[in-house]
C-alpha cells in the first residue's frame, strides 16, 4: 500500500493507483471529459488537474495519468487549480457551447462567462470514442487523423468502415454530441437555464473545506455574506 | 504488386511502417488507398492506424504529386528577406497556388515554415536540391529546367 495525502487528509492506496481514482475512492469528485472507468487513462482533457508538492515547489498534473506516489502531497481543490480549471471549462465552451456536459461543468464551476470567439465544434477531441471503438467494442474503426488543427477524428478515406458494426458506442460516450437543455436561450455561449443556479462554491478557497459534493460550507459562507451585504446596503 | 515487395524488404514489421510508407510514396509520389489497406493487412494494423501515420505527416500526400516537388520557405528570416514575392513568382511561373499540383502532375508547389537554413534565405528547395539566396529573376530558369528535363525523359 502506499499512503499520501490528499487535501491534507492521510489516504492509503494499492501500487499503480492513479491519483484520480485514489480521490474518487475517498469521495472527491473530480471533473473529467476524456476519462472513463472501463477505458485506458489518456490525459487529453486536462479537468482533472490536480496540486502535488508543497511549498513554492506546486506542479500541476492530470490526475487521470499521474500514478499515486509515497508520500505525495496532493491538493484536488486549491486556487490555482480551480483557477485553472475554470479558465479551461472556459475554453472548452467557446469550442463546444452545444454541449451539455460542458454546460453542466461550467454552472457548476461557476463559469458565468466566456471570454473567446466561440467555434460551435462538434467535437473536443477527447478521444473517447476512439478508445471506446478499440477497447471495449474491439472495432478500431474510427480514429485520429490529420494534425493541429486539421486533427479529427474519421473512419479511413471518411468512408464508411468495414469493421464498424454500428453499435454506436462512440456515441454513447460522446461528451459533445449531447445537445445542451432548452429552455429559453439568449445567443450566448451559456446556457441560459443555469444562470438562475447558484454555483456549489463561489469562493475559491485556497484548499477545499469540507468533502460534501457540492462542498456546503462555503455555500452557506456565501450566502452570509451575500446577506450581509445587502444589509449594510439597507 | 510493388507494395508487397516493400513490405517484404522490412519483413513485415510493424515497426517499419513509417518506412513502408514513405518508399511507396517514393515509388507512386503519393500513397494509393489500395496501398495503405495492403499495407494494413500485410502488417496485421488496423486500417484507421495507417491512415492516421499516413494523414499526420506531411511528407505524405494521399492525392498524386507532380514529377516536380518545389517548396519554398516562408519562414521568418525567409519571409523578411522576400519569400512571398518569390512564392508568388513562383505561382504565376506554374500556374498552381501554393499547396497544389499542376493538371499535367508537372509541378507541386509547396510552402514550408523553416528549413533550418535560415542563413542563405530566402530559400527554395526544387526536388530536394536546396537553392539558397533566391531571387525572383531565377525563377524562371528553375521552371525552365524543370520542364525540359521531363521533355527530355519524354523523347
Amino acid at each position: 500500500m502506499i499512503t499520501l495525502k490528499i487535501n491534507g487528509i492521510d489516504v492509503a492506496v494499492e501500487k499503480g493507483t492513479t491519483l484520480l481514482e485514489a480521490a474518487k475512492f475517498y469521495g472527491i469528485n473530480l471533473p473529467t471529459l476524456c476519462h472513463d472507468d472501463g477505458l485506458t487513462p489518456y490525459g487529453a482533457c486536462r479537468l482533472c488537474v490536480v496540486e502535488i508538492g508543497t511549498g513554492d515547489r506546486t506542479q500541476l498534473v492530470s490526475a487521470c495519468t499521474y500514478p499515486a506516489e509515497q508520500g505525495l502531497v496532493v491538493r484536488t481543490h486549491s486556487r490555482r487549480v480551480t483557477d485553472v480549471r475554470r479558465m479551461m471549462i472556459e475554453m472548452y465552451l467557446a469550442t463546444c457551447p452545444s454541449s451539455k456536459t460542458i454546460q453542466d461543468l461550467a454552472s457548476k464551476w461557476g463559469v458565468s462567462r466566456c471570454r473567446f470567439e466561440v467555434k460551435h465544434e462538434d467535437c473536443v477531441l477527447c478521444g473517447l470514442c476512439v478508445r471506446m471503438c478499440a477497447q471495449q467494442m474491439d472495432g478500431r474503426a474510427i480514429g485520429f487523423v490529420g494534425r493541429g488543427k486539421n486533427r479529427r477524428i474519421t473512419t479511413p478515406f471518411d468512408e464508411k468502415s468495414d469493421v464498424c458494426r454500428l453499435c454506436g458506442g462512440c456515441m454513447y460516450i460522446c461528451p459533445a454530441c449531447q445537445s445542451r437543455c432548452q429552455g429559453p436561450q439568449e445567443r450566448s455561449p451559456i446556457c441560459n437555464a443555469c444562470v438562475a443556479c447558484e454555483p456549489p462554491c463561489l469562493v475559491p478557497w485556497d484548499d477545499m473545506k469540507c468533502y460534501m459534493d457540492p462542498c456546503v460550507w462555503c455555500e452557506q459562507e456565501t450566502k452570509r455574506k451575500l446577506l450581509a451585504e445587502s444589509k449594510v446596503q439597507e | 504488386m510493388d507494395v508487397d515487395k516493400i513490405i517484404d524488404k522490412y519483413g513485415g514489421k510493424r515497426r517499419y511502417l513509417i518506412a513502408i510508407l514513405q518508399d511507396v510514396q517514393e515509388e507512386e509520389r503519393y500513397l494509393p488507398k489500395e496501398a495503405l489497406c495492403r499495407v494494413a493487412e500485410r502488417l496485421g494494423m488496423p486500417l484507421v492506424d495507417v491512415f492516421g501515420v499516413a494523414t499526420f505527416y506531411s511528407a505524405f500526400s494521399l492525392v498524386p504529386r507532380g514529377r516536380h516537388e518545389v517548396t519554398v520557405c516562408v519562414g521568418t528570416a525567409c519571409h523578411v528577406r522576400g519569400s512571398r514575392r518569390i512564392l508568388e513568382e513562383f505561382e504565376r511561373r506554374i500556374g498552381v497556388r501554393a499547396g497544389c499540383t499542376t493538371e499535367d502532375l508537372e509541378f507541386t508547389l509547396e510552402t514550408v515554415n523553416c528549413l533550418g537554413c535560415c542563413a542563405i534565405g530566402p530559400v527554395v528547395v526544387v526536388d530536394k536540391a536546396y537553392n539558397g539566396e533566391m531571387t525572383t529573376g531565377r525563377v524562371k530558369g528553375i521552371v525552365d529546367r524543370c520542364r525540359e528535363a521531363a521533355k527530355v525523359e519524354a523523347s
